[in-house]
């Protein structure tokens, strides 16, 4: 009895002196990583961006939780821990993302946020997120003013932002002998669509000097109509249309505009639109240059975590994946190399915020879609390589193929450190390192 | 010339199911004195049902033609039941109380149907193109049109002149013109005014779902379709003032003509033109342009 109560004693004072100490406590299988993710499950992005993220956020957290995932990502789940989602629909407006992300934290105790889809909703949630002292991961959201118009130290973007699809989408063309001796656009009236015209146009006027913006119509978000604008587009005539519209917007606009012959009067250049090509099928016309703000889906280059997730995403959900699922699942891969970072630096405990940030800060990993490294905004922005090609319909296999193909180095396609995008392209794009 | 003659067609294509709407809006007013949130969701349960009825057409091997018809048939047969069910049913216990009660008792019924059509439909896009390449492509001012866009025109003209002709030329409508003007001598003369109700308000939801149906095959239907709608829908019935079947006609004709030139000449100034011409019709004559100035009643 007394030897019991000796040893339950030393247990007793082993286990408040660790916890009072804070020694180095092994993360328990048992332990696990509570992961707050938000994408757009209703709305108009749900079907093109929203959902596909989902999917792909839901297969890789899946495929960690069993350790199924290609080398280096064979341990189970973050470091062991087994990853539990808790998943929150981004729609309804930037006010209630700032509320969400309030109760993700503060209610539902997570220990990372990842998501947001929508630029508008990125610009919003960042500085609460800093104000927090929490760590959020942004996924997908493109515009550049994220890091070059704030500094945040509990914020990353695992992806490029909207600069490199201009920029690469410029390159393309120079590369394929398009003629744009005129210009003409058409983009959303908010954050991504402004932000992305302005890049393409001073990218565009760097490689084609002599080139006219003629036509240049920003639409509200979800107008769904654009017969008067397609008449605007057709009546200019020009040599490139150019658009980043997405969705269900990019949609309709091919479906309206199509019939009208503009793709047939004018070259038509999409900056993000792999993710219509399912959805639309013979529908979209061959020939037509796009891009999808990385090197992924059909112009994805063959690697083991690329045949990994192509095949088993396409095995699951019935559909191959696009843009937004390659980026959910590059995002979650760095969180988990971070977190597995951090944890070989403290003793294999689950980390703290401080040390997943630190670990995260100026990080390397490889991923489906390519090398992604965090090398701007003081380590917290991410460049990766991107692609971009040509459609043509396959009535064989009843799907838009993507032919010529061509790839660009991410230091070929974004700025380098420190410098503002807009002010890196309209200065010639000094330091770019293009093969 | 070519120039301004696509500005005209543009806005006349604009116009052409704006139109439509507003009148099932104006119609509404003018009977019931209902200024009806709602009704822009009937415009999207329209397009719904008819993206409904074209795919089920189409997934049967039918011609686009057949996928037409079956939209416009079962737009009307549903939204009438609807709209008969709604004004019976909910409606009919508010009459008599203040407007701003009606107003919210439609603004719910914008938020229940806002709901249910993402419970039937899903939150996804929907599409149902086939009946878009029924007409063909015409070329004008040199410029290819879809055909389908151009027949909305005549269809819109034919819904405006049957509205006219119905209310002007028909017992029924000169009975509806009687509660228009004067309910209570209405009712001492023998109308059913609570039938006249329930007929106007019928119509009103199948006109604005009709339009939906017309819409439908070149949009994609999404949540969200009946706010932009309402809104553009209301700016029309101000402008052509509150009840009028003529003032719809001129306010979707001028709300369709200053967007497509604002697109054409100043793309910037797209949604601040249509609200521009409202302020100004609003400052030189708040009852709008054709709403008659009546006298005020002792």
């Amino acid at each position: 009895m007394d030897r019991l109560w000796r040893t339950n004693r030393a247990v007793l004072f082993a286990s408040v002196a660790a916890t009072s100490l804070g020694l180095a406590v092994p993360a328990s299988a048992q332990e696990t990583f509570k992961l707050g993710i938000v994408t757009f499950l209703s709305g108009p992005a749900a079907d093109s961006f929203g959902v596909p993220a989902r999917n792909g956020a839901q297969f890789v957290i899946d495929q960690l939780n069993k350790g199924s995932v290609p080398s280096p990502y064979e341990k189970v789940g973050f470091g062991g821990m087994k990853i539990e989602p808790v998943i929150i629909d981004e729609n309804g407006g930037a006010t209630k993302q700032v509320q969400e992300l309030r109760n993700l934290y503060q209610r539902d105790n997570v220990d990372v946020v990842l998501g947001y889809i929508s630029s508008g909703d990125c610009l919003a949630v960042a500085p609460i997120a800093e104000e927090l002292k929490k760590m959020l991961v942004l996924m997908d959201c493109g515009t550049p003013r994220i890091f070059e118009e704030a500094k945040y130290n509990y914020v990353f973007r695992t992806a490029a932002h909207a600069t490199m699809d201009n920029v690469g989408l410029v390159r393309y063309m120079k590369a394929k002998n398009i003629k744009m001796e005129s210009l003409s656009a058409i983009n959303q009236d908010y954050a991504w669509g402004q932000d992305s015209r302005a890049d393409f146009v001073a990218a565009a006027q760097q490689l084609y000097p002599n080139v006219k913006v003629q036509t240049d119509l920003l639409p509200k978000y979800g107008a769904g109509q654009y017969g008067t604008e397609i008449s605007a587009l057709v009546g200019a005539g020009s040599d490139v249309v150019y658009s980043s519209l997405w969705g269900g917007d990019l949609q309709a606009f091919i479906l309206q505009s199509v019939p009208r012959g503009l793709s047939k009067r004018s070259q038509l250049v999409f900056s993000a639109a792999d993710h219509v090509l399912p959805p639309l099928g013979d529908k979209m016309p061959d020939g037509t240059i796009l891009g999808a703000r990385g090197a992924y889906g059909l112009m994805s280059q063959k690697s083991p975590l690329n045949d990994w997730l192509f095949k088993g995403y396409e095995a699951a959900n019935g559909v191959y994946p696009v843009q937004a699922a390659y980026r959910s699942t590059q995002s979650i891969l760095g969180l988990k190399a971070a977190v597995e970072k951090a944890m070989s630096k403290n003793g294999g405990k689950k980390p703290s915020t401080d040390e997943m940030v630190a670990a995260m800060t100026g990080l390397e990993w490889p991923s489906p879609g390519g090398l992604i490294q965090m090398k701007l905004a003081d380590g917290h922005q991410a460049i990766q390589p991107i692609a971009f090609s040509r459609t043509k319909y396959n009535p064989d296999l009843k799907r838009v193929d993507l032919v010529d193909i061509e790839y660009f180095a991410a230091e070929c396609v974004n700025p380098p450190p420190g410098v503002k995008s807009i002010d890196w392209i309209k200065g010639g794009m000094q330091g770019a390192k293009c093969n | 010339m070519n120039f301004f003659l696509t500005i005209i067609l543009d806005g006349l294509i604009q116009a052409s199911w704006l139109f439509i709407v507003a009148l099932g809006l104006t119609l509404v007013f003018g009977v019931l004195k209902i200024l009806n949130i709602a009704h822009g969701s009937f415009y999207a349960l329209g397009a719904y049902i008819a993206a409904t009825a074209v795919t089920m057409v189409a997934a049967r091997g039918l011609p686009p033609s057949v996928g037409f018809v079956a939209m416009l048939l079962s737009v009307t047969l549903i939204a009438s039941a609807v709209g008969l069910l709604l004004e019976r049913g909910l409606l009919k216990m508010f009459y008599g109380r203040d407007e701003v009660v009606l107003l919210l008792v439609t603004y719910a019924v914008f938020l229940i149907l806002e709901d249910v059509t993402k419970l039937i439909w899903g939150v996804n896009p929907i599409y149902a193109t086939q009946p878009y390449e029924l007409f063909g492509n015409l070329e004008f001012a040199g410029l290819y049109y879809v055909g389908y866009d151009l027949v909305l025109i005549p269809i819109s003209a034919m819904v405006g002149f049957a509205i006219w002709f119905g209310l002007n030329r028909t017992v029924i409508g000169k009975i509806v013109l009687a509660v228009i003007h004067n309910e209570e001598m209405s009712v001492s003369m023998g109308v059913r005014v609570n039938r006249v109700y329930a007929i106007a308000f019928a119509f009103g939801v199948l006109l604005a779902a009709l339009a939906g149906a017309l819409t439908a095959p070149k949009i994609s239907m999404q949540p969200g379709l009946s706010s932009d709608v309402i809104i553009l829908s209301f700016a029309i019935v101000v402008i052509g003032g509150l009840g009028s079947v003529e003032g719809a006609a001129v306010g979707a004709i001028l709300v369709g003509l200053a967007r497509a030139a604002s697109v054409h000449l100043m793309p910037q100034a797209e949604l601040f033109m249509i609200y521009l011409i409202m302020a100004a019709v609003l400052m030189f004559r708040p009852e709008g342009l054709f709403k008659r100035e009546t006298a005020r009643r002792i």
